[in-house]
Order: C-alpha cells, then sequence, then structure tokens
C-alpha cells in the first residue's frame, strides 16, 4: 500500500502527534476551547454522514439535521430521568443509529423520483417535521418533553469510566471534554475509515453514477433505488451516531438544537470543503466550527481597542463575517477549498 | 395486443408490433415525436409500459426491473449519451462493466473496445464531460459493448454530431454488427439507418406504417418523399 513509505508514517505519526497534544494546548484557552474542538469534530462526523448522500450520491438534502435529532432523543429517552431509564452508552448508540437509518429509508422511499430542487424542498419539510413533532410530543403521552426538552441525560460511561468530570489517568488529569476529544477521535477515525472505504467501493461507484446520470446508471444495472435508499440510509446512521453523542455530551436536549440553521450549517461544511472529497469535508467541518467561535471571541475585544467601546453586537458581526466568508468561497473556489483532483480537473480543463 | 407508451393521457406508442431476430440489425425510423424512442424506452424498462409485452429470448421482460436487463443481455445506449461527465474514460467503460465480475474477460472486452475506438484509448485519464459530443457518443457505445450485450438498443447516434463523426460512429456500429451482435437502431437520420441495417420499421405518429428490408424502403417512394427528402 502506497501510505506505507516512510514519508507518509511521518505524516502519520505527526498528525497523530498532533491529535493527541491538540486538548491539551487547547485547554490553555480554557475548557471551553476543548468543547469546541469536541464539537469540530462531532461536526467532521455529520459532514461526512452529509457528504454520502450530498456529495457521493449527488443528492440534495437540506434536512440532514433531523437524523441528528433523531439520535439524539433516542439517547435522551433511553439514558435519563424523563422515563426512568438508564440503558448503557454502547447499547443506545446502535439503537440510534438503526432509527435514524428506519427515518433515512423513511424519507428516502417517497423522494425517490425527485432531484435537485424538488428534492432539496421535500427533505427541509421533513427536517422541520421532525422538529415540529419533538417540539409537540410531549401531549397526551409525554414523549419528548416538548419545548422544555430533556435534562439530566447520562454522560458516556464505557464499563466503569465515566466520560464527566475529571480523572487523573498515569498522573495527567483529564478533563470531562477532553475524555470526550478522545472518544471522538477514536469514533471519528472509524468514520473516516468507513467513508473511505465505501467511496472505493462498488457502492460508492453506483452511487458517483446516480450523481452522474441516474438513467445510465439505471442502464448499466445499477438498481438505482436501493442504492439511493442505502446512501439515505447510510447517512441517516451516521447523523443517528452523532445525535447520541451529542446528547450524552450536552446533558440536554431540546428540539431547537436542530433547526434549519443547522441543517444548512453542515451542508455548508460539506460543500464549502469539497463535495464528495473526504479531507476537504472534514476541512469543512473544523472551519465552519472553529472559525465562527475564534471571531466571537476576537470581534468583541478588538473593537474595544480600537474604538475603546464595542460598536456593534459580536453575534451580527460574527454571523455578516461568515457570510461574506462563504461568499468569497464560492466566488474563488467554487469546487471547495479543498476539492478533489477530479473536480479540481474539471474545472481546470473548463476554462 | 401491441406495445403501448402514454406520458399521462397522450400516447406516444399506440400498440406496435414488430421484432429483431439474432445477429439482425434492425432500424426504427421516423420524424420527430414520431414514438421511436418512448419505444427504446419501453424496452429497456426506463419508462413503464402502457399496454402489450416486450419479449427477449424467449422470456417476458415487460415487468422486469430495468437494472436486470443488463444481466438478460440488453444494452441501452441512452439518447443524448449520457456518459458519466466527472468520471474518467477509463472509469466510465469500468462501469459498464458494472454487473460483470469475470475481470479477464473484462480485460478483453476493453481491448476490443479501444480496438473500435481508438480516441476512447488516447483519452483514457481525460474525464468523460470534456469530450466532444463525438467521443462522448463512443464512450456511450464502448460503455454499454463493457457489458458484453446480447442486444444492443441504439437512440439516436447521430444527434447533435458533426458528419465526419457520425460516419465513424457508424463504421464502428457496422464493425459491431459484423461480429454477430443484435442491434435495434432508432435514428432520425433516415438514410443513415437503412444503408447500415437489414430491415427497418418506419414509425409516425406512434404507429408502424411501413415494414421491410431495409434496400426496399431506401427505394420505396413514399419513404423516399417523407424521410429522404426527395419527391
Amino acid at each position: 500500500m502506497k501510505w506505507m513509505n516512510s514519508r507518509s508514517a511521518a505524516g502519520i505519526a505527526l498528525v497523530a502527534v498532533a491529535l493527541v497534544a491538540l486538548p491539551f494546548v487547547a485547554a490553555m484557552g480554557g475548557q471551553a476551547w476543548v468543547r469546541i474542538v469536541d464539537f469540530a469534530i462531532l461536526y467532521v462526523f455529520l459532514a461526512l454522514g452529509l457528504n454520502i448522500v450530498v456529495g457521493l450520491a449527488g443528492l440534495l438534502d437540506l434536512g440532514y439535521v433531523a437524523f441528528y435529532a433523531v439520535g439524539a432523543y433516542v439517547y435522551a429517552l433511553l439514558a435519563s430521568p424523563h422515563f426512568g431509564l438508564h440503558l448503557p452508552f454502547w447499547a443506545i448508540v446502535p439503537m440510534g443509529a438503526a432509527t435514524a437509518c428506519v427515518f433515512g429509508v423513511l424519507l428516502g422511499t417517497p423522494t425517490l423520483k425527485l432531484r435537485g430542487d424538488y428534492l432539496a424542498i421535500v427533505t427541509l419539510g421533513f427536517g422541520e417535521i421532525i422538529r415540529i413533532f419533538l417540539n409537540n410530543l410531549n401531549a397526551p403521552v409525554n414523549i419528548t418533553n416538548g419545548a422544555q426538552g430533556i435534562t439530566l441525560i447520562d454522560p458516556v460511561a464505557i464499563g466503569g469510566f465515566k466520560f464527566s468530570g475529571t480523572t487523573q489517568i498515569l498522573g495527567i488529569s483529564l478533563s470531562g471534554p477532553q475524555k470526550y476529544y478522545f472518544l471522538l477521535v477514536a469514533l471519528a477515525i472509524v468514520v473516516i475509515l468507513i467513508n473511505l472505504r465505501l467511496q472505493h467501493s462498488r457502492i460508492g461507484r453506483a452511487w458517483q453514477a446516480i450523481r452522474e446520470d441516474e438513467v445510465a446508471a439505471k442502464a448499466i444495472g445499477i438498481n438505482t433505488r436501493n442504492i439511493k435508499l442505502l446512501a439515505f440510509a447510510m447517512g441517516a446512521s451516521f447523523g443517528g451516531v452523532a445525535g447520541g453523542i451529542f446528547s450524552a455530551m450536552q446533558g440536554f436536549v431540546s428540539p431547537e438544537s436542530f433547526s434549519l440553521v443547522e441543517s444548512i450549517s453542515i451542508l455548508s461544511m460539506v460543500v464549502l470543503g469539497g463535495m464528495g472529497h473526504i479531507p476537504g469535508v472534514i476541512l469543512g467541518a473544523v472551519l465552519l466550527t472553529v472559525l465562527p467561535e475564534l471571531l466571537r471571541y476576537g470581534v468583541g475585544p478588538v473593537q474595544q481597542a480600537l474604538f475603546g467601546k464595542v460598536l456593534v453586537d459580536p453575534e451580527s458581526l460574527r454571523m455578516l463575517i461568515f457570510g461574506l466568508a462563504l461568499v468569497l468561497v464560492m466566488r474563488w473556489r467554487p469546487a471547495g477549498l479543498w476539492p478533489s483532483s477530479e473536480r479540481r480537473r474539471e474545472l481546470a480543463e473548463k476554462t | 395486443m401491441g406495445l403501448r407508451v402514454a406520458y399521462g393521457g397522450i400516447q406516444a406508442v399506440r400498440g406496435i408490433t414488430f421484432h429483431v431476430a439474432e445477429g439482425e440489425m434492425v432500424a426504427l425510423i421516423g420524424a420527430n415525436g414520431a414514438g421511436k424512442t418512448s419505444t427504446l424506452k419501453a424496452i429497456s424498462r426506463i419508462l413503464d409500459t402502457a399496454g402489450g409485452t416486450v419479449r427477449f429470448c424467449d422470456r417476458e421482460i415487460t415487468r422486469l426491473a430495468p437494472h436486470r436487463l443488463v444481466r438478460e443481455g440488453i444494452a441501452l445506449v441512452p439518447e443524448g449519451r449520457g456518459v458519466f461527465p466527472r468520471l474518467s474514460v477509463a472509469e466510465n467503460l469500468a462501469m459498464g462493466a458494472f454487473v460483470r465480475s469475470d475481470t479477464a474477460e473484462i480485460d478483453r472486452d476493453l481491448d476490443q473496445v479501444f480496438g473500435y475506438f481508438p480516441r476512447l484509448k488516447e483519452r483514457a485519464e481525460q474525464l468523460a464531460g470534456t469530450l466532444s459530443g463525438g467521443e462522448q457518443q463512443m464512450l456511450a457505445i464502448g460503455r454499454a459493448l463493457m457489458s458484453r450485450p446480447r442486444l444492443l438498443l441504439l437512440d439516436e447516434p447521430s444527434m447533435g454530431l458533426a458528419p465526419i463523426m457520425v460516419q465513424k460512429i457508424f463504421e464502428v456500429i457496422q464493425a459491431v454488427a459484423r461480429q454477430g451482435m443484435t442491434i435495434l437502431l432508432v435514428e432520425q437520420n433516415a438514410r443513415l439507418a437503412l444503408e447500415v441495417s437489414q430491415r427497418a420499421y418506419v414509425m409516425e405518429s406512434g404507429e408502424i406504417t411501413l415494414a421491410g428490408e431495409a434496400s426496399q424502403l431506401l427505394n420505396d417512394p413514399r419513404v423516399r418523399e417523407a424521410y429522404l427528402g426527395e419527391s
């Protein structure tokens, strides 16, 4: 294999060291930064899941957050005082993935014949339906506790090892977010490997064929119905797993975490990074999680220093700069910040 | 009862009956909107039929899922070529063998396709979307051949191509036919279609109005007047 040569091995070792050091470096800026890094990895997870649907199979999904919500609520309901259930993490996460998968097929089946804008509208509606259901499923039987959400959700515990609170391991003190970081990194590596394998598999090629031309895909013998459903199902499962972890990390879920804006920002990560290209999608997810936070912390103090007072509310300026960045990237790097070599070649050959 | 295809309430194909014998090249000619492409789409199961049956090698295939047809031995070269634009030429051809797993034989067929279309070999690494129209048509035919079909369905292979390209494409179609391939050719360019086929059917408003040996149809005054631009 080509990545076994010494230069690549050194590269991998370097990345590994950086990944281990990251939570300790981030902790110097406070635990909040470790949490931001955690969320960046969680979004890598989500973006890679959405990338299967949008990037590989070419199905524009604007309701992806619904699967994230399903995973989060499955975890919340099965591991909180709300129903008095406290199932272990390793048991719930597969259930969350499976439930999200069912919802993926549920969304996929009626939309099989839709493409592009039409599919986008239906998926958008689906995302909203799920959120509205979560908001209102508190009567007559209280299932989701409505807009108040579910609190006191169990943190992740594997064996006797708890991921919340501070623990001492080999004389090193690890905070809750730092422990979650390592769990997330381990899971993210698994997800990345699955994605890499999928992309170059028969199924991955079938997805690409459908993305390129559905009639031709049928004509060469691809069962487009099943393969499209599989894309929805797999993408949804990733969302479901991410949702479960989100639930456990936050200890609290409510419908407002799963708004349309969330779907759009996950889609932006995929598009901005480079649709269909795994390293690009990872870059997109990390940038779009960390940059807004940097702005949030940077905008106030900078104004204070320049003008002696805060003229523009940091929150609104943050969205403004964010929007501008998106426009600039789409203008000058339409294939994304880190597109696949094919996309690069395609754009180069066209001009 | 013949084959019927309808779009909503509008019948595009109004009960037609025809056959293609093994090893034969048969053309389906007619003006725009006569129902030729609809017929081909119904056979290849891209469209549902409104009535009638399609049989292939003594087996009824009218209700088969479209992706199953390739395994049965039917390959379609879709109208407007339908190559995968963001895959390379080589990847497009490899996709043609999607349902096959006999690697050695696939390689042999690939060599054969490159033999028919040397241009594709030169451009193997280029993205299909950047090929010229004629080259894309070559690729579409090559990709269909990669499934090693028993019946090749060609939908308007001359559409939108320069005359020199049309000639090249049809030379290959004839070469493929000489190898014993059974071909159903849908074509608006009636003269060209009649020159390369053995038999032909003329479609008009969803019905077959004329049928016979291609050479006879070439000399038929009705065909000459309506489709060959002579009076």
